[in-house]
């Protein structure tokens, strides 16, 4: 069973219906027991980091997936609940993230050039920078995956495990140990992104 | 590189996708679900659902086909029509939209849209707009292209954007149903107006007129379209491969 939290942020019918579509047993709780009870965790998020972060404070919860994620249950993060699993995040100052991978966030405008659209909203190749990683196993070869977001993590290289291009190296997919995080996102990425879903709950 | 975008828009009323030409003669097309799903299967990269019923029984048909579409295809969904408040888009939203468009709602109360970009974020909300050639210049129309706002559209454009709409679709009534290519003059207008991805649609008629969009509008992120779609006129796995060929990056 997978638990996807629920801290007020962002619209989770499409991240629990594709799911079900794969017949993959979730919830969307914010009940401790629950995620404990949990196999693994997903983390969505939509919005501001700031904003995303005081919420998921304020449901206690961070305590919870600190622990789950030391005891080595796999935690994937999804667009800004990816780059919360980080350690800063410059969007409108500067914020302090999940600490549980090395790197910060950053404004896509400043370091991609002047006739890129912000937000990226859109299809973009995503390549594997590691090989034979768990999470890319059914899915073709560079996919194209889904991506709606304003700010990218740099992610270090020991997590770094694909990226898309636009104007700038964008970390797409992260993943050291049992912590997982895609910027794109896999419930809106068709058939791609579904296979990303299933091999994720299929990680043991 | 991110591709460019190819978008076919669903105008559904009681249950059922329709389509009319200049925002008049409306026919009857298909149920939206299968249709949505062929779309899926074709290779859409974004679904447009345009609620265009005025009764609360349509609304919740209109919420029920949202409901099972969104349980079924897994690319995005964008609804518009009849978004005024925030629980509009709540509900929306509820139902499986990813992306909420207002169009004369942003008119009639210019908060929505930063409420909206507040409380869902930027890239949930997007701005719809119907533009038309008046006295020389691009002038915004509402109420499905049938009242004159005299609100210039570029200002406008520049205003929502900066209150937070995350993305834009330029409806031109000029060539709207037309089929005889995009708004070309009116698009290059819009991109150089805003940094957010524009959206165009209105004038598609055959496959050239979204090569020429591309070509001649290298900062549009997308085609929108719904006849040449609905009526097979164009087959959007034909039209891909032909970008393709033709050198537009297209997610295959």
């Amino acid at each position: 069973m997978i638990a996807i939290i629920d801290y007020g942020v962002g619209n989770l019918f499409s991240l629990n219906a594709s799911l079900k579509y794969m017949n993959i047993e979730s919830e969307v709780t914010k009940d401790a027991q629950h995620i404990r009870d949990a196999d693994k965790i997903i983390l969505p998020g939509v919005g501001a980091f700031k904003d995303a972060y005081d919420k998921l404070e304020s449901t206690g919860l961070i305590p919870v997936l600190d622990e789950e994620v030391k005891k080595g249950k796999c935690l994937l993060g999804i667009c800004l609940g990816m780059q919360l699993l980080f350690e800063k995040s410059y969007e409108y100052g500067e914020h302090k993230g999940l600490c549980y991978l090395k790197g910060n966030i950053y404004p896509l405008r400043d370091d991609i050039p002047s006739n890129y659209n912000v937000p990226e909203i859109g299809w973009n190749k995503l390549f594997a920078v590691k090989e034979n990683d768990p999470l890319l196993k059914y899915t073709d070869n560079e996919p194209y995956v889904y991506y709606v977001h304003s700010y990218y993590a740099k992610a270090d290289v020991d997590s770094l495990a694909a990226y898309s291009e636009y104007g700038v190296k964008v970390s797409g997919y992260v993943h050291k140990d049992n912590v997982f995080g895609t910027q794109f996102h896999p419930e809106k990425s068709g058939r791609d992104g579904l296979n990303i879903l299933k091999a994720f709950d299929e990680i043991d | 590189m991110i591709t460019k975008r190819i978008i076919p828009c669903l105008d559904v009323r009681n249950g059922r996708v329709v389509k009319g030409k200049n925002f008049i003669n409306i026919k009857d097309v298909d149920n939206p679900v299968s249709l949505a799903k062929f779309y899926n299967d074709e290779g859409a990269d974004e679904l447009v659902f345009y609620d265009i019923t005025a009764s609360a029984e349509g609304r919740s048909l209109f919420s029920d086909v949202l409901k099972e579409t969104a349980s079924n295809i897994f690319i995005p969904l964008t609804v518009g029509g009849n978004i005024r408040t925030l629980d509009d888009f709540d509900r929306v939203l509820k139902s499986g939209a990813d992306k909420v468009s207002v169009n004369s709602g942003a008119i009639e109360n210019p908060k929505l849209i930063s409420e909206a970009a507040e409380k869902y974020g930027n890239q949930c909300v997007v701005l719809s707009m119907d533009v038309k050639r008046t006295d020389g210049k691009f002038t915004v129309f509402a109420k499905g292209g049938r009242i004159n706002t005299g609100i210039d559209a570029i200002k406008w454009v520049k205003e929502c954007t900066k209150n937070g709409a995350g993305e834009v679709v330029v409806n031109s009534i000029d060539t709207d149903g037309v089929k005889n290519g995009f708004d070309i003059e009116m698009l290059r207008q819009v991109c150089e107006s805003t940094d957010v991805p524009v959206i165009a649609s209105g004038g598609a008629g055959k496959m050239k007129d979204f090569l020429d969009l591309f070509k001649e509008v290298p900062s549009v992120s997308a085609g929108l379209a719904a006849s040449v779609f609905h009526f097979g006129e164009i087959k959007i796995k034909d039209l891909k491969k032909y970008l393709s060929d033709n050198g537009i990056e297209m997610r295959i």
